[in-house]
């Protein structure tokens, strides 16, 4: 092992691998890439994982869209059709936006923004990320033996009753399991933020999107358990009918709900608020001006994990919960709001007078603010109780929480894929084809989803398979929209794959960030820097400049490097 | 494996390589392993707000079950685990002062006390099943050459039949007792004798409460008390629950303390090295204040 002695500089020749070799190919073969402990591979082989996953729940959104275009009978019968809606929601929510940023963006970037090594447990790193594929393997099984027609919530009784539908058993395991490959991941990464900071990385020398992921670790740390033994409770309810969860023996099924939503509300910040680190990044390097009030941000992440824990009693509004009860937990769910109002800000304050580069990672962080906000905004109206009991189990609620979780989760990550995807594949999409391809997908997003908001307010409920003629122009609106997105998000897939056999290779810097993964070759070295990485402010870019040459950036001739080389 | 000759020194074998010192590699352990901690305690947070809602809700069923618990065994365990707590803490400052010996002896007492835990908490379990008192709806089978367990009907003392029992399948194809409720519509849960949990009754006047009459000292089963409220099966579920994930996490313990003493007679631990024995013996205090919550919770109050 290379050892590095952080405090004072090497020479630079010592410890420097080969010239070409990177994470990518220093070593070869199948078994180097399932074994690794490097965080960089593990980080790819989530990104893989996970946008399969994505693929495959996306087809199944299409399915559910396309039987909804007309009333009745379209492609698929009433049971199938819930079975769709039920998977379609557990495997987005489970396997694909909870992990996603984190463990896939987060695997590949934290420790080198950071100026680390690895994460503290490379080995524990690794674990989870089986666990993960043992937990799609458990979803898959789901599926296999008979379904689940509940709705990804798995409320009692649906997931209780009922002797067939075998797959609830399967798909609450597969929760348990993704549960702590969550915990793991979320633990690695608090304490790699604790204790692996090399010298002069102060809290508040970091990065945004570090303080968004150390937030979401809290989350995930304290509140996954808690569905953990939810479902183990459903499990054991499931295979013996122990009465916990079942009035007719004395349990309790809205005790369920509440342990459902301790977790599930907290875990919807465990998927935005690595979202909303990416755009903290997007917006301030694409605008080439220092990020607006990072203090503020940083906190607000912090604030929003802390509130979010507060707030679950906001699902359950019409549960025959007290009174009180709902109006507390309405009048805390309208706090979160402040946090989240403060970050918006701080962004359109960073991009005021910036010099915004129209670049797809910043259309996709551009986009992310709108529709974020429209997400945010129509949560008011389900956290008011008034509207809420009209609104409750409606389209308008389908449209909010998509909003907020594909609009929001979702399309930070592709920002994300994109801002960092030469750093991690070494090479350039096109970038002309991303402008086109985030376009389709935003149009199409607002298509489907908007009219939703529409729908849902003059009545129409959620998972209902058949409906009324009055409601089938915005059916059809809606299906229209989510086959535009398909469009965008398969060409997306085209140019990405595409440039990873023609694309031009990649330059250490292409959009000029300042943070420390952008001072390493694309893509990283293994040991992602021979020498100790000079840290400083990660957001004055006035020392960068453009290198023609290089379609680059990198340091200014007329300004000394702190560690004197250019 | 290159490693400068000027810091070779600072990289012994147990330090890997993406730590710059053994006290970086120790903090972070450490942290780590309290963030661990603090999801088991989650873990079990779910249970213990649980129990509090069917205590709260139920306190009749409590009572009318906790008297079939042994306390004499109860004790004995929480005995035995706080005595291994203490030789585990042993452990880890001999791990500190270089004494293998006796950090191999802390180390194995600790592993006797964890398996004697196990062995009466097996004791426990068959006596409770033998006497047909076992988790979930196999509560109300009548045990087997057992033929005054049950007299009769299922009808409690309020005049409602418990459960109507019927033979079926379950979901993983084994044998299966469930509940059918023939009276009940088919879209509507069925009533509870009592109602559901979160409607319940106003707590029993003191007289009231079933088992409080002294006859119920020499019952093997509650369900031989005619006085015995709705639903005290569900007393034994939460119990076998609770100590059931308590046991599991009592035999992780035990593969733990085996590893530990395996690294211990490779003479794996030093003083410049004891953190796996520290961090194991963080797990086992907790699987220990776990019990020391459960034993008053189902066995004394």
């Amino acid at each position: 092992m290379t050892t590095i002695d952080v405090t004072k500089p090497m020479p630079p020749e010592a410890g420097r691998p080969a010239e070409g070799t990177n994470y990518l190919n220093h070593t070869t073969g199948i078994k180097s890439w399932l074994l690794t402990m490097d965080h960089k591979r593990i980080g790819v082989m989530y990104l893989v994982s996970i946008l399969t996953s994505f693929f495959l729940a996306g087809i199944f959104g299409l399915l559910i869209r396309t039987e909804l275009i007309a009333p009745g009978h379209t492609i698929m019968d009433a049971d199938a059709y819930n079975m769709m809606f039920t998977l379609h929601g557990a495997i987005m929510v489970f396997l694909v936006i909870i992990p996603s940023v984190p463990a896939s963006l987060g695997n590949f970037v934290l420790p080198i923004m950071l100026g680390a090594k690895d994460v503290a447990f490379p080995r524990l790193n690794l674990f989870s990320y089986y666990l993960w594929v043992t937990g799609a393997i458990f979803a898959v099984a789901a599926i296999i033996f008979g379904g689940v027609d509940t709705g990804w919530t798995l409320y009692v009784p649906y997931s209780t009753t009922g002797t067939e539908m075998n797959g609830i058993i399967f798909l609450s395991m597969a929760v348990f399991v993704l549960g702590f490959s969550s915990i793991f991941t979320g633990l690695n990464f608090i304490v790699t933020i604790h204790r692996l900071r090399p010298p002069g990385m102060t809290w508040f020398k970091m990065p945004l999107f570090l303080w968004a992921i150390y937030a979401t670790g809290i989350i995930q740390v304290m509140a996954t358990p808690v569905i953990g033994i939810t479902v183990l409770l459903l499990i054991v309810e499931r295979a013996f009918g122990i009465g916990i969860f079942d009035a007719s023996l004395g349990g309790d099924p809205i005790l369920f709900q509440h342990f459902f939503w301790f977790y599930s509300h907290p875990a919807v910040y465990i998927m935005i608020l690595p979202g909303m680190g990416i755009i903290s990044e997007l917006i301030s390097v694409h605008s080439h001006k220092h990020i607006f009030g990072y203090r503020f941000i940083a906190f607000s992440s912090v604030a929003i994990a802390l509130f979010g824990f507060i707030v679950w009693g906001h699902h359950m509004f019409v549960s025959s919960q007290s009174p009180l009860m709902n109006v507390l937990f309405s009048a805390i769910t309208f706090s979160v709001s402040i946090p989240s109002a403060v970050k918006i800000f701080n962004w359109l304050a960073t991009l005021y007078k910036g010099s915004i580069s129209l670049n797809t990672p910043m259309l996709y962080a551009l986009s992310f603010i709108f529709l974020f906000t429209i997400g945010g905004l129509t949560g008011l109206h389900l956290g008011t109780l008034a509207t809420d009991i009209h609104l409750h189990d409606t389209y308008f609620v389908v449209a909010h929480f998509h909003y907020v979780m594909m609009g929001g989760a979702i399309i930070a990550l592709i920002g994300g894929i994109h801002h960092w995807w030469p750093k991690i594949t070494g090479r350039m999409y096109s970038e002309f084809w991303g402008r086109i391809a985030c376009g389709l997908v935003f149009v199409g997003f607002n298509v489907t989803f908007f009219i939703q908001f529409v729908m849902g307010s003059k009545g129409m409920p959620r998972r209902y398979w058949d409906y009324t003629d009055k409601y089938m122009i915005y059916h059809v609106i809606s299906t229209v929209g989510s086959y535009i997105m398909a469009l965008g998000f398969f060409i997306t897939a085209a140019y990405l794959i595409h440039s990873l056999f023609r694309g031009r290779k990649a330059p250490a810097n292409p959009w000029g960030g300042r943070s420390l993964e952008w001072q390493c070759s694309s893509p990283p070295p293994a040991e992602n820097f021979p020498e100790p990485p000079h840290v400083g402010d990660c957001y004055d870019f006035s020392v960068l400049e453009w290198d023609e040459e290089e379609q680059g950036y990198h340091w200014r001739h007329d300004i000394p490097h702190p560690v004197g080389e250019a | 494996m290159t490693v400068s000759p000027a810091h070779a020194h600072e990289h012994p074998d147990f330090l890997r390589h993406h730590f710059n010192t053994p006290k970086q590699q120790f903090e972070a352990g450490k942290l780590g392993m309290w963030l661990f901690l603090a999801t088991e305690v989650l873990l079990f947070g779910g249970l213990f707000v649980g129990y509090s809602v069917w205590r709260g809700n139920h306190p009749e069923m409590f009572k009318a079950g906790s008297i079939f618990l042994n306390t004499n065994l109860g004790a004995v365990n929480t005995a035995v685990l706080i005595l291994s707590s203490i030789t585990m803490a042993a452990a880890v400052t001999m791990a500190q002062r270089n004494k293998r010996g006796a950090l191999m002896l802390f180390l194995s007492l600790t592993l006797a006390g964890a398996v004697t835990f196990l062995v009466i908490k097996y004791f426990e379990y068959t006596h409770k099943f033998h006497l047909g008192i076992y988790p979930g709806l196999k509560f109300y089978e009548k045990p087997a050459g057992d033929s005054h367990t049950l007299s009769g009907s299922l009808v409690n003392d309020a005049g409602g039949v418990d459960l109507v029992l019927v033979k079926g399948t379950g979901p993983l194809g084994q044998d299966v007792t469930v509940a059918d409720t023939p009276e009940a519509e088919p879209t509507t849960v069925a009533p509870a004798a009592i109602g559901p949990a979160g409607l319940a009754q106003d707590a029993l006047e003191p007289g009231d409460r079933p088992a409080d009459d002294g006859h119920a000292e020499h019952l093997t089963h509650p369900l031989q008390d005619p006085h015995r409220p709705a639903n005290v099966h569900m007393f034994f579920n939460i119990y076998y629950l609770m100590t059931g994930l308590h046991g599991v996490h009592v035999a992780a313990g035990i593969g733990v303390l085996t590893w530990l003493l395996i690294g211990a007679a490779k003479g794996r631990f030093s003083s410049a090295y004891f953190t796996p024995v520290d961090l194991g013996g963080l797990y086992w205090h907790v699987v220990d204040l776990i019990w020391i919550f459960l034993f008053p919770l189902f066995y004394l109050i």
